[in-house]
């Protein structure tokens, strides 16, 4: 028996594509607060970028731009090849935009079932008399939702708290289920606004391993906030770096840890 | 018994084309995914697995060589020990959850050529260990998820393997080559190897053979009258030989249907939806669904609480002899029935056990108040003591005749002794052709008229009931002379719900002591109750008032023991509550979740030292294991107490008492 011994790789294949958002020198004040100056950035299809900084950088402030939370005062923001003006979170999450909180911003009664179901409420194209008849074609619809969300419930592996209150959860399965109601949406662009905050060691590397499945397995584009440098150098593709609403470096993880603006941004420097 | 069957079916291939013929539309295999029961009947188990041999063939698996399934309870992993034996090949389940290292020993050692696994993690676990596994040539893996990307040149999916094989079946040739397969089959041949998790050393390899496994399925089918209309749900690990023969062998013997859970966590609801008649788990599972029912009680209001309790006492007090068929006066029959319907039914619903005909406890000596618990609410929970190298059974409790503290009578086919040092010895047509690879410890465990020695010390009881004291080499004296049975002592410790895990001390020593773990969801809850403040396991459990409260329970154990002829002289002297947990992944639980008593003596050598020599704090630092193969140390200061002990009151007993 010509017994060869197996050989086998699990490297993954990178593939970065066009630019899907690009960020053009925007700026947003707050009165006479200036939250971002003059910033300008992209993010490429598929990748995974991360946006750091010191406290009070701008970086959520950042991601709200992004979404529609917030309306610059200055600079454009293009979205597949589209210019947007003045633009609304709904509309930015119909276009394919999804996010998550830094503070966990669930419907603490319901079921994670339930909130992973409101992330579909875009996708529901039967009108209000079907879906309060639930009958016919709405419950059709429903079934069919249902089933992409399972999908989500057994990739995220939280079978086991389908049917709970999310208020009663833990927090990093509260973060887990958040992420699933964005992923309900199939964003093309997902907005995680700190996904590893608070949590333990093993619960951030559950995340982490979820973050990088949701990139490979979906293809969906990752911009993410994170304090915890080693997950950031880790998972990114490219970092962008904010410091006092300004940006100060941008390029690959280690681009990005050689530079002297970095690390005196973080280690402070004597003036 | 075994004859009847044994001349049409003698393998489980043929059992299952039997189960295709004479019962194809009844449902064999249930799978919880996606939150809904998808399921196969026997006839379509069948073309799954036809395809599946076909395809395993066409990768080039040959008789005789060994298939390693590693994962838990999915139907595809089932059907690939049947398509494995199909061919001739032997299956060789191994626990999902070892390291790499522990799964690295049992490949290499059983000479695994392929490997048949659940998901990802087990295929990264085996592509990080392949440069020791010379034999492997070929991994299947049954959920894609993770794997999309990885290099298929010797990888799997099991579905495109069946679909592949199903395909090559359509030409009637091929199809008679692989029936002539299944034909070539015989009861005799190796059916499947399963290695026992080794309380002590390297795990070793059980061989059985199709008998032997059909011949324990028969065994166990005929005592409890098991038939197909009966549900079980799989959730044990598939290595070990209680799933393989009540979830696999069972089923396919009796064409009853194998339910398997969404996820390990989801077990206890997922029991609820199928409501199974057929149970089997180890003390630990019971212990866990008694205690979160007991924590939540806790929180429950008030009036439910007081009633909860009334109709507790109720059941404690009639429940048992109305299980038993005994007589009990009119006003405890209408109490029981009342509390039937207000808090046994919802209990036995919550548990999953509404429709339970007979649920077995086994693998280790259950708590007398649990087992008790459960039948007092009318779940007829029973006792039997069983081991890999007798194809589970050696003894199992009758209908009727429960007791808390024997495990029963012998079971149908098996004869026991007890040897001169007390240790039981059995045979039976169902016992291991021998260990794979291991004629030296086959022989030792192997007496020359055929009876395997257990090494479990016991006796029977006036009864005709047989009663296990302990591991035979583990029942040992204390320097005075007295009796030391350590797993004695452990167990009445660990029925009380704060207790997780004890380990007693003793051999050769003055008196005897213990190391507790304490079980972090009960005491957690009672810490929240009372405002007590902590912000890690270590630091709840060297809390003075934790300390306070086990004492309490030590002190109680004491005076039970002191009661008891020959015990008393086993009473605790000396306690500590560990600063972490046990775990196996230390080397210090077994996969089963047995403590290995030794290798933590050694491993905690300052903790023990300094229950003997009178200090009060002794300090430790230990190596810990991370699931991914990362080691870390954690060091702690841990207190030892003193506990009371009492004068031995029962005549006859000879330890004298000793005031601490």
């Amino acid at each position: 028996m010509n017994a060869e011994p197996m050989t086998m790789t699990g490297t993954p294949i990178r593939d970065t594509g066009e630019v899907l958002l690009s960020v053009e020198a925007i700026s947003l004040r707050f009165g006479g607060v200036k939250a971002i100056s003059d910033v300008s950035f992209d993010i490429r299809k598929g990748e995974i970028r991360a946006i750091i900084g010191p406290n009070g950088a701008g970086k959520t402030s950042m991601l709200n731009c992004i979404n529609g939370f917030y309306q610059p005062q200055e600079g454009r923001i293009v979205f597949k090849g589209e210019r947007r003006a003045k633009m609304r979170p709904h509309r930015a999450a119909a276009g394919g935009i999804a996010r998550t909180f830094q503070n966990v911003a669930l419907f603490k009664g319901m079921s994670t079932l339930d909130n992973i179901m409101t992330g579909r409420t875009l996708k529901m194209k039967k009108g209000f008399f079907w879906q309060a008849l639930r009958h016919g074609p709405a419950m059709q619809e429903e079934i069919a939702h249902r089933r992409v969300v399972e999908d989500i419930i057994d990739f995220l592996q939280i079978e086991h708290i389908r049917k709970l209150p999310v208020g009663k959860l833990p927090y990093g399965l509260q973060k887990r289920v958040e992420l699933g109601r964005a992923l309900a949406m199939e964003p093309e662009l997902l907005l995680l606004d700190e996904p590893m905050a608070g949590m333990n060691l093993e619960e951030k590397e559950d995340m982490c391993r979820f973050i990088l499945d949701v990139n490979q397995q979906f293809g969906t584009t990752i911009a993410l906030i994170e304090h915890d440098m080693g997950v950031v150098m880790d998972l990114s593709d490219r970092v962008v770096v904010l410091e006092y609403g300004r940006k100060i470096a941008d390029g690959t993880p280690d681009e990005v840890k050689a530079n002297q603006a970095v690390i005196d941004a973080y280690l402070g420097v004597a003036h | 018994m075994a004859s009847g069957i044994e001349g049409r079916a003698d393998t489980f291939p043929k059992l299952l084309m039997r189960n295709a013929r004479d019962r194809a539309g009844r449902i064999a295999f249930r799978h919880k995914d996606l939150g809904i029961w998808q399921s196969w009947n026997w006839a379509e188990v069948a073309e799954q697995v036809r395809g599946f041999a076909q395809g395993l063939k066409q990768l080039g698996l040959k008789r005789g060589e060994k298939v390693a399934i590693v994962g838990y309870n999915r139907p595809r992993l089932y059907w690939s020990m049947c398509a494995a034996q199909w061919l001739g090949a032997v299956p060789v389940p191994v626990y999902a959850d070892s390291v790499a290292d522990e799964m690295a020993y049992v490949l290499d050692h059983a000479e695994a050529a392929f490997a048949v696994v659940q998901d990802q993690e087990q295929v990264d676990k085996i592509l990080s260990i392949t440069d020791r596994l010379p034999h492997l040539r070929q991994m299947l893996y049954d959920e894609p998820r993770g794997l999309r990307d990885y290099d298929h040149a010797t990888l799997h999916a099991i579905e495109s393997v069946i679909a592949d094989g199903a395909g090559a079946l359509r030409e009637q040739a091929a199809a008679e080559v692989l029936d002539r397969e299944m034909a070539a089959g015989q009861g005799s041949d190796l059916g499947i190897i399963l290695y026992t998790s080794g309380t002590t050393g390297r795990p070793k390899g059980v061989m059985l053979s199709h008998t032997n496994v059909i011949v324990a399925a028969e065994i166990g089918c005929s005592f409890d009258g098991l038939s197909e209309t009966d549900e079980v749900i799989a959730y044990l690990p598939i290595a070990w030989v209680g799933d393989h023969v009540f979830s696999y062998a069972q089923a396919m013997l009796a064409g009853f249907c194998v339910n398997c859970p969404e996820s390990p966590e989801t077990v206890i609801d997922d029991r609820r939806e199928v409501g199974t008649t057929y149970a089997f788990a180890p003390p630990r599972v019971f212990e866990t669904m008694l205690t979160l029912t007991m924590v939540r009680m806790e929180d429950a209001g008030a009036l439910k609480r007081r009633m909860f309790h009334y109709f507790l006492d109720v059941a404690k007090r009639y429940g048992e002899q109305i299980l038993n068929g005994e007589s009990v006066p009119l006003k405890g029959r209408l109490l029981y029935k009342l509390g039937d319907l207000l808090v046994y039914g919802p209990l036995r619903n919550r548990f999953g056990l509404t429709n339970i005909k007979v649920g077995y406890t086994a693998g280790e000596a259950i708590g007398p108040e649990l087992f008790r618990f459960y039948r007092s609410i009318g779940v007829n929970l029973k006792q039997l003591y069983g081991q890999t190298e007798a194809g589970v059974y050696i003894t199992m409790q009758p209908n009727g005749e429960i007791k808390a503290d024997t495990v029963g009578r012998p079971a149908p086919l098996v004869e026991i002794r007890i040897d001169d040092n007390g240790e039981v010895l059995y045979r039976s047509p169902s016992i291991f052709g021998g260990y794979y690879k291991d004629p030296e410890k086959t022989a030792e465990t192997m007496t020359a008229d055929g009876f395997v020695r257990s090494g479990d010390a016991g006796f029977f009881d006036e009864g005709g009931h047989l009663k296990i004291i302990d591991r035979a080499k583990d029942v040992g004296k204390l320097a005075g002379g007295e009796l030391f049975p350590p797993k004695y002592l452990e167990n009445k410790l660990k029925f009380y719900p704060n207790i997780k895990e004890a380990v007693a001390f003793g051999q050769g020593r003055d008196y005897a002591t213990v190391a507790i773990n304490i079980d972090l969801t009960a005491v957690g809850n009672w810490a929240e109750r009372n405002n007590v403040v902590y912000a890690s396991y270590q630091e709840l459990a060297g809390h003075d008032l934790v300390y306070d409260m086990i004492a309490r329970h030590v002190d109680e154990v004491n005076r039970s023991l002191a009661a008891e002829p020959m015990m008393g002289g086993a009473q605790i002297q000396r306690f500590l509550i560990l600063h972490k947990e046990l775990d196996a992944d230390d080397g210090e639980l077994t996969r089963t979740q047995k403590v290995r008593r030794g290798f933590i003596a050694e491993r905690y050598a300052p903790l023990v030292a300094a229950l003997y020599d009178g200090s009060r704090i002794a300090d430790i630092s230990t190596e810990v294991t991370f699931e991914d193969g990362r080691k870390g140390v954690i060091s702690a200061r841990v207190k030892v107490r003193d506990a009371r002990t009492y004068p031995v009151t029962t005549e006859g007993a000879p330890a004298p008492a000793r005031a601490a």
